[in-house]
This record gives C-alpha cells, structure tokens and sequence, in this order.
C-alpha cells in the first residue's frame, strides 16, 4: 500500500501545476477531447492507409521493372519439379495450385501426428512431474527443462543430421523380422495391397469406427438416466469388431503385404517414412511435450486439495481420484493453453523448410517462390492460410470458454 | 576407555539413525507401492544406462588436442572438441576480421556491464543505468561493431556472424519490441475505436504467422516495397521483421498487466485530474510492467530461441555457422555433427536456462512484497 501512493503523490504535485492554469483553458481542453481523439483516429487511420498506397505502388513499379508477373494466374501453370511426399497424386506436370494443395496436406499431416504424439508424451510427463516418487518426478523435471531451453530448430538438426543422419546406408541396414528397415532416407514398411474385393473389409471396418463410439455413448446414456445398460449393447459391439475379420476371410484374404525388396543402392516396394519426416516429428513433438507437460501440471495443481481429500474420504483410490475427479476440473484449466501448443506446433512444422520436408513453406514458400519469383501473392496465400488456422481455432476457443461459463452459471 | 565406547556408540547411534531417516525417507519417495518400485527401478536403469555414457562421451572417450579429422577417429571415439577449439572464433564472431575483434569484445564487456547491474536488484542509480542501456549502449554498439567513421574501419555487417549475431538480433529485437509492445497494448486497450481495431488487426496478424514467413517477407518482400535503389541491409531487415513479430507478443504480455490493475487506480488518478497520458506512465505502467517482467523475460528466451531461424534466409547465427562448419570435410568424422550440435545446445540452454530462473527469482520476489496485495 505504502508503494502505491507514491507515484500517486508524485503526480498530484504535477497535477496541482495544471491547476493554476486558467479555468477557461482547462473548458476548452475538455471541450476539445473527443474532437481531437477523432481527429487523432482519422489521422493515423490516413498515415496507415498512406503506407499501405505507397508500399502498394513501390511494389508494382519494382515488379514491372523486374518484368515479374502479376496476379494467380500462375496458379494454374505447371510446376514442374517433383515432391518426395504427396497425400495426393501429384507430378511434374501438376500445376502451383495442386503444389499448394500438397503443402498443405503434408503441413496437416506433421501436425495432427505431431499432436497427438506431444500430447500423450506431455500428459505422461505433466503427471509425472507431480508424482509422489521422487525421482520419477524429478525425471520428469529435468526432461522439461532440458528440452524447454534449447531451441526447436537445433532439435531438428540433431534428430535429422546427427541421429537419423547416422543410421546405415540401404544396402548395409539391419532388418526386422525382414519387412522393416531403418537406413539414412528413413523408414521402410510393408504396404497393405487393396485387391480386388477388399472394398467390403473396408467398409465394415470404417461402419465399425463410427458405429462402436456412439453405442458407447448412448451405452452410457442409458446407464446414467434409467440405470441400467441394455444387454443388446455388447453383442452389438462385439458383431460389430468381428464383421471386418468375417468379411475378410470370407472374401479369400484379398488384401496382402507388398514387402519392401533391396534393388541396388534402394529399396524397392513397400512405404517409405522419409527422414525429413521422422525428424521433424520427433523434435515437434518431443518439444511441444515440455510445453504440454507445464500446462497439465499447472492445471492439475489448480485443483483444490479439498477435492481430492474429499474424493478420498468417499473411498476413491488415486486413479480413480484422477480419472473422475482431478482430470475433469483440470481440463478447464488445460485447454484454453493446450490449443495455444497446438497452434504452436502447426506453426513451429514451418521449421521444416530448414530440412528439405516438403511442407507448405518449403514448397510453397520456398520452391515456388523461387522458381515463379511472385513472392507477394506467395507470402499472402502462405500467411492467409496460416491466419485462418489460427483464427478458425480462436473461434473454436472463443465457443468452448462460452460454453464452459454459460454451464458454470447453470450450475448451482 | 568409557569415553571411548560412549563416542562410539553415539557415532553408531546417528549412523542408524541417518540410515533409519534414509530408508523412511526411500520407503515415502521411491517405494511406496509395488508400481512405484517398479517405476523407481526402471528410471533408475534409465539414468545407469544414459549417464555413464554421456560422460564417457562428453570427456573420457572424447578427444581434447588435435589439428583435424584425424584426431577424432578413434574406436569408441567420443566427443571431437578440438573441432570447437578450431572454430572458436567463427562460432563466436562469423567472418568478422581478427585484428577488429577486441570491438565485439568490448561490445559484450559494455553489454554485459550494463545489464547485470540492472538485473541486481540491490544495485542502485537504475535509471542512469536504464539510460545507458537505451541511449548510449546502442550507438557505441552500431559505431564499434559496424565502424566507418572515427578512425574504425568498416566491416560489413554480411562478415558479422555466430553468437554476436544471436544476441545482437535477441536484443535489438527484445528493445524494439518492448515500447513497441506497450503502445500496442496500450491502443488495444485504448477507447478509440479504430485505433483499437488497427491494433488488434496488427498483433493478430502477427501472432497468427509463424516467424519463418516474416523472415522470408523481410528477405523477399521487403526490397520490393522500397522505391527503386532504397534497398538496405539484410540483417537490418530480418530485425525488423523480428522486431514486428515479438511485438505483437510483448503486446499481449503487456494487456495482461494492465489488466490485473484494478479499475480503482485509473479512477484516483482521474480523480487527481490527471489526463491519459499522465495516468498512464505514472500510474497504470509502472504497476502494470512489474507484474509481467516474468512474462517479459519469457518472451526474451523465445526470441533468442527464435533466432536460430536466421539461417534458413541465410544468416549465420550461431547454429548457421556451426551448421556450416559441419561440411567442412577437414573435420568430417562420425561424432562432428553430435559434437556441434552439443556445443550449440550448451550455449543455448546455459543462455535460456539462465534468464528463466532469473524470472522465476523475479516472480518470487515480486510476489512477496506487500504492494501487490492490496
């Protein structure tokens, strides 16, 4: 309290100066207020739109110069050099466009990979730094603080010169069990072959996936309004798992492995997980773990103790105790910065460009660039479609923190 | 011989009982469950498998003396420093010319004298200290590492490199971006509308981009912008772009201060009749800015993380030039690329690690004292 009158004194004494002012200056100047707030608005609004025009018109005489063409219509031309990760068919011929697309998706990928592995990782660590073993916790401890200080990038470098960069050449790689390698390009697996007649499998697999979670859901619905859980339920669930097996047999197998094969100085067949991939996901998410793993410890720390001692007292033990009463108030807490870590994470995949993993900005912003030298439309397509990531998952953000306080009101 | 026995079983006596203390203390912390023993266990084999052979790597198996490559291709070869040794002076300088060194000596001497008694806080006269560190340090520092005038020869700054460039880019960024970050904190708060709006636009667009796009920007876009010939630096203009971008950041590690101070202050300082700009820096920001120097400190350690992204538009900082120095066939052996990215990542954490528990020492020290709980 002593503090704060200080600087409250020391401007009164400047305030009392004004004071002597004469009275009618001080009416004028009150008076004038909102005009000059305006006026003031107006004005930066103009240099704003001023700097805009004059970069706008430098830019267009600089381009017209360097006889750089203009506008999306590049677009639509062929791209002509090849990307070693396509989800999507692609070639030399295809067009910026589907370059754009195939950034994109390989951005995507990374990302949801990447989340799903920092978030496992980071709970895991985030509840053992509160562990009661002391050295568990204290592992967990050094892990966050060792990776939260060095940069991401340097992490990449490691992971994708040093470590992978070490592993045999394809001719002298070790196998295992003869259908996967690991060699200096990356990860060789066996490649599932649809044949003919695989289609039903499929299908009665992804009814399955779908099906099984919402019977759960209403399994537990169920449960919770009338009681009991209706018998029909597991049979269902089990019919379910077991008809992709049935259909599979009862088709005659007709989906096999195509094993990877060495032919020269490369495998031939199979799938390849390139390094470039391998490396940036593990620095990604072993990374954004140290992050997450901060969040979920401050957000289990947030609980109140009398929650947990009164779990106790009703003769919860502690999984229990965290599974159905810590976990669920902790995620309040959690979310709102674990969406910031995954927002991170999809803008840190970026980095990428640094090691040749054909990501948006490394293709896009990178390769294309170069080659069609359109860096503004460029840049603006790789910013916009980096803003509305961010700004489709703050919209999300915005709804679930409604939501959260519109059910806290309800609560009595 | 009483005397003896009796210091003898005393000894004894708090022997036991130490061990007693120990193994009660081990049965609470490591094995209080058999999934706690197991879990004691396993991450005890973890550390007998990893520490061991990190120090043999980092020191009993790694070469310490040598020219080249030839030193470090020993069986069991460990870490290869004389590759560090070597290139000591380009991870820490870059191409600056050897007989101009002694000035980025003396620059890290006056930077390092002019921050550490501002980071001390028994240390007194902070605001002559302040006032070196924001008026004169940056124009000794521009007129020492460049030259060019007063009897200093010119060096390019395309020959500045390694650490020097890392930290010149972590600071000239972090004291850009701090005032620049007030006022945007300052405008997104602000009852003007537009003013709000033209801020929010700006720290959004910012913080919604990753900083390798605002890189390629400033390599790529920026010289388009210039009118013909007006074309500058490039160093220059990546701190822009970094300046920009860690803006944005400070910006909304700024609102959060303003916003814990309660609507209370503003309203005494009106009543005082004091104007906006009044209350604002004698009131609202002195109060608001020392809630959030942890967070300030934060978001220094993730700029001078950051910087290492420098090299992928053709900076060398100090991951660029050890990156660099990776090819160099003279020292190519199957450990330079872990003893490299060793070094670097020493460097960086002692660095990060550092200014981290400096805040924490803040954030405790700012949280015991009195004025923050009324």
């Amino acid at each position: 309290m002593e503090r704060r009158r200080i600087p409250l004194r020391a401007a009164g004494a400047l305030i009392s100066r004004r004071a002597a002012l004469p009275r009618s200056l001080a009416e004028w100047r009150a008076e004038l207020a909102p005009r000059a707030a305006f006026l003031a608005q107006s004005l930066v609004l103009l240099l704003v739109l001023l700097f805009f025009w004059r970069i706008l018109s430098n830019a267009i005489g600089n381009l017209e110069q360097q006889n750089i063409a203009s506008g999306f219509g590049f677009l639509n031309s062929t791209a002509g050099f090849a990307v070693n990760q396509a989800l999507i068919p692609y070639s030399e011929e295809s067009s910026y466009g589907r370059l754009l697309i195939v950034g994109l998706l390989n951005t995507l990928l990374v990302s949801a990979l990447g989340i799903a592995l920092a978030s496992v990782l980071g709970f895991v660590i985030g509840i053992a730094r509160l562990s009661s073993n002391w050295i568990v916790a204290r592992l967990a401890a050094a892990y966050v603080e060792i990776v939260r200080n060095i940069p991401l990038l340097l992490q990449i470098f490691f992971w994708y010169f040093a470590f992978l960069g070490a592993l045999p050449s394809p001719r002298s790689a070790a196998g295992w069990m003869e259908s996967v390698y690991a060699h200096n390009r990356g990860i060789v697996l066996p490649k599932p072959v649809w044949e003919e007649g695989s289609a039903l499998t499929l299908q009665l697999l992804l009814l399955a996936l779908i099906l099984c979670p919402l019977l759960l859901r209403f399994a537990r619905w169920r449960r919770e309004t009338t009681g009991s859980r209706p018998a029909w339920i597991q049979s269902a669930l089990i019919a379910l798992l077991l008809a992709p097996l049935a259909a599979f047999l009862l088709t005659g197998a007709p989906i096999s492995l195509d094993y990877p094969e060495l032919k020269g100085f490369n495998f031939e067949g199979g799938i390849t997980i390139s390094r470039e991939f391998l490396a940036l996901l593990l620095a990604l998410s072993l990374y954004t773990a140290a992050y997450i793993a901060e969040i979920v410890r401050a957000g289990l720390l947030a609980v109140q103790r009398g929650q947990v001692e009164a779990a106790r007292a009703i003769g919860l033990k502690t999984p229990q105790t965290l599974r159905l009463v810590v976990i669920p108030q902790a995620m309040q807490v959690i979310i709102p910065p674990l969406t910031n870590q995954y927002l991170n994470l999809t803008k840190n995949s970026s980095l990428a460009a640094a090691i040749a993993y054909p990501d948006l900005v490394s293709v896009f912003a990178g390769t294309a660039l170069n080659q069609t030298g359109q860096a503004i439309e460029i840049l603006f397509i790789t910013m916009c479609v980096y803003l509305s990531l961010s700004v489709l998952t703050s919209i999300a953000m915005n709804q679930y923190n409604a939501r959260l306080s519109r059910r806290k009101k309800s609560a009595p | 011989m009483t005397n003896l026995s009796d210091a003898k079983i005393l000894r004894r006596d708090r022997q036991t009982s130490i061990l007693a203390y120990g193994w009660h203390w081990a049965r609470i912390h490591l094995f209080s469950s058999w999934m706690n023993a197991a879990l004691t266990l396993s991450a005890i084999a973890l550390l007998w498998l990893t520490i061991p052979a990190l120090i043999d790597w980092l020191i009993i198996s790694a070469s310490w003396t040598g020219e080249s490559r030839e030193a470090c291709l020993n069986e069991n070869q460990g870490a290869c420093w004389p590759f560090i040794f070597e290139k000591w002076e380009q991870f820490i300088y870059g191409r600056y010319p050897q007989e101009e060194i002694w000035r980025v000596n003396l620059v890290f001497l006056l930077a390092f004298g002019g921050a550490l008694p501002m980071l001390i806080p028994a240390v007194p006269w902070k605001g002559w200290n302040a006032l070196f560190l924001v008026v004169i340090f940056p124009i000794l520092c521009l007129y020492l590492l460049s030259g060019g005038v007063m009897g200093l020869p010119y060096v390019e700054s395309s020959r500045w490199g390694g650490l020097l460039v890392t930290l010149l880019i972590a600071g000239v960024g972090n004291a850009a971006a701090l005032p620049l970050g007030i006022l945007l904190a300052l405008g997104r708060r602000s009852e003007m509308r537009i003013l709000r709006t033209l801020c929010v636009l700006f720290i959004e667009f910012w913080r919604g981009i990753p900083l390798i796009t605002v890189l390629f920007m400033a390599s790529v876009m920026l010289p388009l912008f210039f009118a013909e010939g007006a074309s500058f630096d490039k160093l220059l203009r990546c701190l822009i772009g970094v300046a920009l971008f860690s803006s944005a950041y400070m910006a909304e590690v700024v609102r959060g201060g303003l916003q814990a101070i309660p609507q209370g202050q503003h309203d005494a300082a009106r009543a005082l009749g004091m104007g906006y700009w009044r209350m604002t820096i004698l009131i609202i920001l002195p109060q608001a800015l020392k809630i959030v120097i942890p967070g300030i400190v934060n978001s220094f350690i993730a700029l001078f993380k950051d910087t290492t992204l420098v090299l992928i538009v053709g900076l060398f900082d100090l991951l660029g030039i050890i990156q660099l120095h990776l090819a160099d066939p003279n020292w190519s052996t199957p450990q330079t690329h872990y003893t490299g990215y060793a070094f670097a990542a020493l460097l960086f954490w002692l660095f990060c690690f550092g200014m981290s528990r400096y805040s924490q020492y803040m954030e405790r020290r700012l949280g015991t004292e009195p004025s923050h709980n009324g």
